[in-house]
């Protein structure tokens, strides 16, 4: 039964990370496809959080704690820059003095 | 696996919920593509911000409270953090795409 349910466990861990990475490869297309900035600016947001995704798979899988540490900051990372890109293209700059 | 061993009662909830988290981000990132215009294009991401960020964090707690015999719950900062901005930015991209897409006054 513990073997089973490990076996299962197994199989749902590789088609989570198939689907973070295939979720990544159709927001590339996206990212180059979209017709205006602020789509590429919300592509390139699924984007971080899809990676932010796939490297809490990887610390599940190899069951560390170190990615979680670095998904917290790719999340940070991904926040950051979308407002820093969603407010330039909002006023044209970044930090108005 | 790393060889070790998770009990059923880990087991299983956590594939479940890892399947569940993944079939949603993929349907979002699908609706990210397929969908017409730029404010319907918004709608899809929302559903990998809140739900699969969910399911896979909480199986990310399941999963590291069996391998070390004790309750992990610092997966509690990420989910707290993408639940607080995402809201923030979705409001901030849609104010620009439509301060963007405002119609032109004729001079």
């Amino acid at each position: 039964m513990t073997a089973l349910a490990n076996g299962l466990f197994d199989y749902a861990a590789w088609f989570a990370s198939l689907c973070f990475v295939m979720a990544m490869l159709l927001a590339l297309v996206r990212l180059f496809l979209g017709p205006a900035a602020q789509d590429r600016v919300l592509a390139l947001d699924t984007f971080y959080l899809n990676g932010m995704l796939s490297l809490l798979m990887l610390g599940i899988r190899s069951s560390s704690t170190v990615y979680f540490d670095m998904a917290l900051l790719i999340a940070l990372f991904g926040f950051v820059s979308t407002i820093a890109l969603a407010k330039f293209l909002l006023r044209g700059e970044v930090i108005e003095p | 696996m790393s060889g070790a061993e998770l009990p059923v009662w880990a087991a299983l909830p956590a594939a479940v919920l890892l399947v569940a988290g993944g079939a949603l981000t993929l349907i979002g990132a699908i609706g990210l593509v397929r969908l017409p215009d730029f404010f319907s294009r918004m709608h899809p991401p929302s559903m990998t911000y809140t739900l699969g960020t969910g399911c896979v964090l909480i199986a990310s707690m399941i999963v590291s409270s069996a391998l070390f015999d004790r309750p992990v719950l610092h997966e509690l900062l990420i989910t707290l953090f993408v639940v607080i901005t995402a809201p923030v930015t979705a409001m901030l991209l849609a104010r620009a795409a439509r301060y963007r897409t405002r119609p032109r006054r004729v001079p």
